[in-house]
């Protein structure tokens, strides 16, 4: 068979991605109808740049969940004679599998392609959660310690200082090292990250039901009990029905970033509760004599959105290439993982001769990155304009 | 001031304390000491031998003890054998640094650093070596990038909302989109490869003599530094740190440019340049003073990336290679200079932005 020419392969790709294709315009159809009815999101489309931004975000969104449907082939399997082919090579005997290595074959003669779509579901698995589980620390950390002021200001801003002065790659070698799996480190650490989220959901649902306690136990009390499921399984992987679970390498890798972009959402939320505090509605929820914690949660937060919006999408960003970063030096991942960062890592011993195993996933990664510094810029444009 | 400068030095004292025992208990946790046992008594020691080697390597004894004898406020511990010969940690860092004289106590602050398993030689040289390395590459980024993004900065915000500002702005959002290890990868595959990009293209007609335009590996560079092996390092650091000054830049200036001496001066008939050269800049680059001190830890992670993409063995190549092999006394110590190079910037962008600004300085 012959050798693909570029056309082809870009037309054979845009094939390959036809369920993204539907699903982006479904969701665009539908968001341009309904845009004056979305609140902000529906701004989102008034804004060219904030629209290619959440484009581009969605295409890899969708390409994570429809990857099953979009990969050529096995990312992990080997087939003979394809080592470092070019974009386009047909496979010798295909037997009935997809006839061509659409972005050519990598060093050991896996689907660059299949790779590089499969390593979008693994970046888009842990890169958003970090990113909230990080929001949440740094809101409850931060809302009180902007609010009340005092020691605990004192005290939370110097623990938040110390993390930040850790050069972020160092904190990443020592935390992320095959020996700290063994050890209680990463477990306790998790231990303690991920019970924050579920005490920031009762104490927000807490102040704001606390007068209607039927409300209040059926919401909270769901909280605790969803909430400490998936804390099992998830922290000390002993879930009792086995659904939520996480590999030690990926419980290891999630906390090491969550712990790098915590102190940063923290010290955002901090000065913006010093900013908000002093206004007027705030200090009528006082004079109504609500709690500390409904004024923090139901009159802070709420007004703090914007800005936090804005900063959730850069820091999905930002801990992609922090995952790529991790992935680049081998650290946290299993060597066959077709992430990013360690993609381009494989790829990038060969790069002078034979590029494209390492030029597509650095593609990839910073077409995602842009897309969310693009809608952040966007939605930030569109949220001054009010 | 003088006050504000000793409670800054002394939350910094208190940082470097608490984050030097961080380090030091995550590199020596019992796994990594395990490790560090097997490779220098031999990868098959039984169990029993490796606890026997850590004892008598000092290994055995209280976490906090140990640290206190690496930063040397505690005395090294001794050990008489049975023939009478005394070792200990103070005799063997005096070993290492070559000196007759053995003192009480050795650690960091009496400058014993000890002895790198993965170079073969004192830490100290290593470190000093590999530091003026890193300065060197150091030095060629901030030259390269600071003009580069005041410039695009003070453009793009001069004018806010036009076109120039626009595509600036749209320019500065893709570099700080790109990581090194993206921005790397694509600056070899269009100029140092040897089948692809520009190389072959400008070959085949001649105009260059080797198979690259760029060198694709710096090692070259420790000896001589060319454009040709020292451009691509640097421009992959100064692209991703230009970005983020550029922004703060860009944000700072609109911001001067509304205020209300800008429009007296352009209501007095002064030029634009004039406006722009003469009243708005200097207002203008009191944020990205900060954040371009604040910059520097940050371009430490570009610095461990680049070195090894470009296998320059500076200070970054240095942290990887001891991180990657277990080489406890080095990492410490490459972390130590790490820890105290973002303490002194995060001080000195403090202390700059006080003196910098006239409101705050007076106050």
């Amino acid at each position: 068979m012959e050798e693909l020419g570029w056309l082809a392969i870009f037309g054979r790709m845009a094939v390959q991605f036809l369920p993204v294709w539907v699903a982006m315009a479904l969701v665009f159809g539908l968001s341009i109808t309904w845009r004056r009815r979305l609140g902000l999101y529906g701004k989102l489309f008034d804004s060219t740049i904030g629209m290619i931004g959440f484009g581009i975000v969605i295409f890899w969104l969708f390409t994570a969940v429809f990857a099953d449907l979009i990969i050529t082939h096995d990312p992990l399997a080997q087939v003979s004679q394809m080592r470092n082919v070019v974009p386009g090579t047909p496979l010798p005997n295909p037997d009935g599998r997809y006839e061509y290595y659409l972005l050519g074959g990598d060093s050991i003669a896996r689907d660059v392609f299949s790779r590089m779509v499969m390593g979008a579901r693994e970046v888009l698995r842990i890169a958003p959660f970090a990113a909230m589980i990080s929001f949440m620390i740094g809101i409850a950390l931060g809302l009180p310690a902007g609010y009340f002021g005092g020691r605990l200001d004192t005290g939370l801003t110097f623990v938040a200082n110390l993390v930040l002065a850790f050069p972020v790659i160092l904190l990443f070698f020592l935390l992320v090292a095959p020996e700290i799996q063994f050890t209680l480190i990463p477990t306790v650490m998790a231990g303690v990250l991920f019970l924050v989220p579920i005490l920031f959901l009762m104490v927000l649902l807490n102040a704001r039901f606390f007068t209607q306690p039927g409300k209040r136990n059926l919401y909270v009390g769901g909280v605790l009990v969803f909430g400490l499921w998936a804390y099992s399984g998830l922290a000390f992987n002993a879930d009792p029905l086995g659904f939520w679970g996480i590999s030690p390498n990926i419980l290891n890798v999630f906390v090491a970033v969550v712990f790098v972009n915590a102190p940063t959402v923290f010290r955002i939320v901090r000065g913006i509760t010093l900013d908000i505090k002093t206004r007027d509605y705030v200090a009528a929820a006082q004079t109504r004599g609500e709690g500390p914690w409904y004024i923090m949660m139901w009159e802070i937060l709420p007004n703090a959105r914007g800005p936090l919006i804005v900063d959730f999408c850069l820091r999905i960003g930002y801990t992609t290439i922090l995952l790529g970063t991790l992935g680049f030096f081998g650290l946290g991942v299993s060597p066959e993982s077709p992430d990013w960062g360690s993609t381009i890592n494989d790829g990038r011993r060969l790069l002078t001769v034979y590029p494209h195993p390492a030029l597509v996933p650095a593609f990839s990664l910073m077409s995602l990155v842009l897309g969310l510094n693009l809608l952040a810029d966007g939605l930030r444009e569109e949220s001054l304009k009010d | 001031m003088l006050l504000f400068l000793l409670r800054r030095i002394g939350v910094m004292l208190l940082t470097a304390l608490c984050l030097t025992f961080v380090v030091f208990y995550l590199t020596n946790l019992p796994a990594k000491l395990e490790t560090l046992a097997k490779t220098q008594a031999g990868s098959r020691i039984s169990d029993a031998e490796v606890a026997s080697w850590l004892e008598r390597n000092g290994y055995a004894r209280p976490m906090v003890v140990r640290y206190g004898e690496w930063l040397g406020v505690v005395p090294g511990w001794t050990r008489a054998d049975a023939e009478g010969t005394v070792t200990g940690r103070c005799y063997r860092l005096a070993a290492v640094e070559g000196e007759a004289y053995v003192p009480e106590r050795c650690g960091l602050l009496q400058g014993y650093w000890g002895n790198s398993t993965r170079f073969r030689a004192p830490v100290s040289d290593v470190i000093t070596a590999r530091l003026g390395a890193t300065g060197m590459l150091m030095a060629w980024v901030l030259i390269v990038m600071v003009p580069m993004a005041l410039v695009v900065g003070v453009m793009a915000g001069m004018r806010e909302g036009s076109r120039t500002d626009r595509s600036l702005s749209t320019f500065a959002i893709a570099s700080t989109a790109t990581p090194e290890y993206v921005s790397g990868v694509f600056l070899i595959a269009l100029l140092a490869s040897s089948t692809v990009g520009l190389s072959p293209l400008l070959s085949s007609w001649g105009w260059i003599d080797g198979p690259v335009l760029f060198q694709g590996n710096a090692r070259s560079a420790m000896e001589q530094i060319t454009f040709w092996n020292f451009a691509l390092p640097v421009m992959t650091i100064a692209l991703y740190g230009m970005g983020y000054i550029a922004r703060i830049t860009r944000a700072s200036m609109t911001e001067v440019m509304t205020q209300q001496y800008i429009r007296t001066a352009r209501l007095k008939g002064v030029s634009f340049t004039n406006i722009v050269l003469r009243h708005a800049l200097r207002n203008a680059l009191i944020a990205p003073f900060t954040v371009i001190m604040l910059q520097i830890p940050w371009l430490l992670n570009g610095v461990v990336v680049v070195e090894v993409l470009f296998s320059y063995p500076g200070f970054g190549w240095t942290l990887f290679e001891a991180a990657v092999n277990n080489d406890i006394e080095l990492l410490l110590a490459a972390s130590v200079v790490a820890v105290v190079v973002v303490l002194l910037t995060q001080l000195i962008s403090d202390v700059g932005y006080v003196w910098l600004n006239p409101r705050i300085r007076i106050s």
